[in-house]
């Protein structure tokens, strides 16, 4: 009984070790990332190419995401606010929920399924392939050639997405909020105006999914760098970026909310 | 196919320090060296010659640590103990901006190619050309057409890599290898995988360009009978040690047992056929009947 307690115990350190290794060897090679990033904006156009796979082709997922979420909150905001006679307030509802809160998260975590897994996958591959090797005896370096412009064109394309899922989140809280049930239209817009304050919602949104930015893709181009140079290994690796980044998401948002909104 | 000697032509390297004479001294020298992973031997006390001009293979089971030996080479790995050194200088002491600059003079084709899946096959020989080079493009373009025809494959220089068969992109990356005329070519398994036709043109081209680059090249292989037409001179491996070298002559005449088994090809020898077990008679009837 003591020798099976004594076990679990050195395996849960084990694992608790290995952890914190691999959390090590993520930061050093955030840091190696950092360090030979200067590729990525000499050489713009590998980061523009990247933005346009990461970014580009994430647009129509954010964008329709976006449009359902907006119209969910309107019909659900609507549904809340009439029992308090309040209805105009629905544009205040709609805006402040989607650029404090739904707009960074939600567009992280379709960002980090669409986009994060890809990057993962295709790095992960390019190692299984030896591809990032036969770049290593080019002596070209693939931390700086393949991941920094990835590991970049997450981080400018997340903040854009972002604020373009508010956008559409917004258009469809009108679209049913006013269109479809009637809300004044002008109390929607002007309340609206006169409650998104630019510094403390709009310029906080951005610098959370900023933040998430970050994350996501730190998450990916790690994952994938380190990934088993196997089929099996990839899609683990795969995996793991889609969890740990979820997850990461939502804890930094807790942080981050805590920080930002506590006094508002 | 097209004369080799029409690789001869030099391609300015950036930031490249071009030696004032040509040394006698061998291009890779490895002494005394070994390399433990994971607390795992993998090789012990290897010695090599990588002479000037010539062609040198080395060949052994597969897991005998040749693709290890090659990674070494090229500075991949860093030695546990012992050195290897190219071109007068150890590979392990080199700093990073160093050890680019001595890659930027090797070539390597690995096993299935490495071309990059994303890039056409001409983007893929210009690589190297945009990344270590300030050619133009008018005359990238001319350097890439170039080093295409001597594999002979100009004309697919707009195919993508997933329209290539697995011999084209062994010539493609074969192509790409030379792209900036290496001294040193480091061939990875170059014959696996490949119909006699397509390994024939491999072994020659391997062979044809060496001679025509003036550098020195190494095969790690088992492809025995493709590879002793084209070396100069042999290494076997087994278990991480050079257990035999010399001239093909020399090696089709071994009476090494391992050499032997080796080169025709026999089923039993030194390298058992079974893998080690308990008797068969006691796995079958059980430790009480045998």
């Amino acid at each position: 009984m003591l020798d099976r307690a004594t076990s679990a115990l050195r395996g849960l350190g084990s694992r608790v070790t290995s952890r914190i290794w691999r959390l090590g060897f993520a930061s050093r090679f955030l840091l190696a990332t950092l360090l030979y990033s200067g590729t990525s904006f000499r050489r713009f156009f590998l980061t523009i190419r990247e933005i346009y796979f990461t970014g580009v082709l994430s647009l129509i997922i954010i964008l329709v995401s976006g449009l359902f979420v907006g119209m969910v909150l309107g019909l659900q905001g609507y549904d809340t606010l009439q029992r308090y006679g309040s209805s105009e307030a629905l544009g205040i509802l709609v805006a402040l929920s989607l650029v404090r809160e739904l707009g960074p998260v939600v567009s992280a975590l379709l960002f980090a399924s669409r986009a994060g897994s890809a990057i993962t996958a295709e790095i992960g591959l390019m190692k299984a392939t030896e591809q990032l090797s036969a770049m290593e005896m080019m002596a070209v370096n693939p931390i700086a050639r393949v991941v920094a412009p990835r590991f970049w064109a997450g981080v400018i394309s997340m903040p854009l997405l972002a604020a373009l899922f508010s956008a559409m989140g917004i258009f469809g809280g009108y679209l049913v909020g006013v269109v479809l049930i009637g809300v004044d239209e002008g109390s929607f817009w002007s309340q609206m105006q006169a409650s998104v304050d630019f510094r403390e919602d709009i310029v906080n949104g951005v610098i959370k999914s900023a933040v998430f930015g970050i994350i996501v893709s730190w998450i990916a181009v790690f994952e994938g760098y380190d990934s088993e140079p196997t089929a099996e290994g990839v899609s683990g690796a795969t995996t793991r970026t889609v969890v740990t980044s979820s997850l990461a998401i939502l804890a930094a948002d807790f942080i981050l909310t805590a920080f930002m909104f506590r006094g508002a | 196919m097209a004369a080799p000697a029409a690789l001869i032509e030099c391609t300015p390297l950036r930031n490249q320090r071009i030696p004032a004479f040509v040394s006698n001294e061998p291009l890779v020298k490895i002494s005394d060296l070994n390399f433990t992973y994971d607390r795992r031997p993998i090789l012990t006390g290897i010695n090599m010659t990588i002479p000037r001009g010539k062609v040198v293979a080395i060949m052994g089971q597969s897991g005998c640590g040749k693709t290890t030996t090659l990674r070494l080479i090229g500075g991949q790995l860093r030695p546990t103990h012992g050195e290897v050194r190219f071109d007068g200088r150890a590979m392990h002491e080199l700093d990073s901006a160093d050890l680019y600059a001595m890659r930027r003079r090797m070539g390597m084709l690995f096993q299935f190619g490495a071309l990059f899946t994303d890039i056409s096959v001409f983007d893929n020989v210009a690589f190297q050309m945009r990344e270590h080079t300030d050619l133009s493009e008018a005359m990238i373009r001319d350097l890439v057409l170039l080093k295409l025809n001597a594999v002979g494959l100009r004309g697919a220089q707009n195919l993508m890599p997933s329209e290539l068969s697995g011999g084209m992109a062994r010539r493609v990356a074969l192509a790409r290898a030379i792209a900036l005329d290496p001294l040193l070519m480091m061939y990875d398994e170059p014959f696996t995988g490949l119909d006699p036709i397509t390994m024939g043109i491999i072994g020659q081209l391997i062979r044809q360009l060496n001679d025509a680059l003036g550098g020195s090249s190494i095969i790690v292989t088992h492809d025995v009978q493709e590879s002793l037409q084209i070396v100069d001179y042999v290494y076997f491996m087994a278990d991480g040690k050079v257990v035999a070298e010399g001239t093909p002559d020399e090696i089709r005449a071994s009476d090494k047992a391992y050499v032997h088994q080796f080169v025709w090809g026999e089923m039993d020898g030194p390298v058992p056929f079974q893998y080690p077990s308990e008797p068969y008679r006691e796995q079958i009837y059980g430790a009480a009947h045998a």
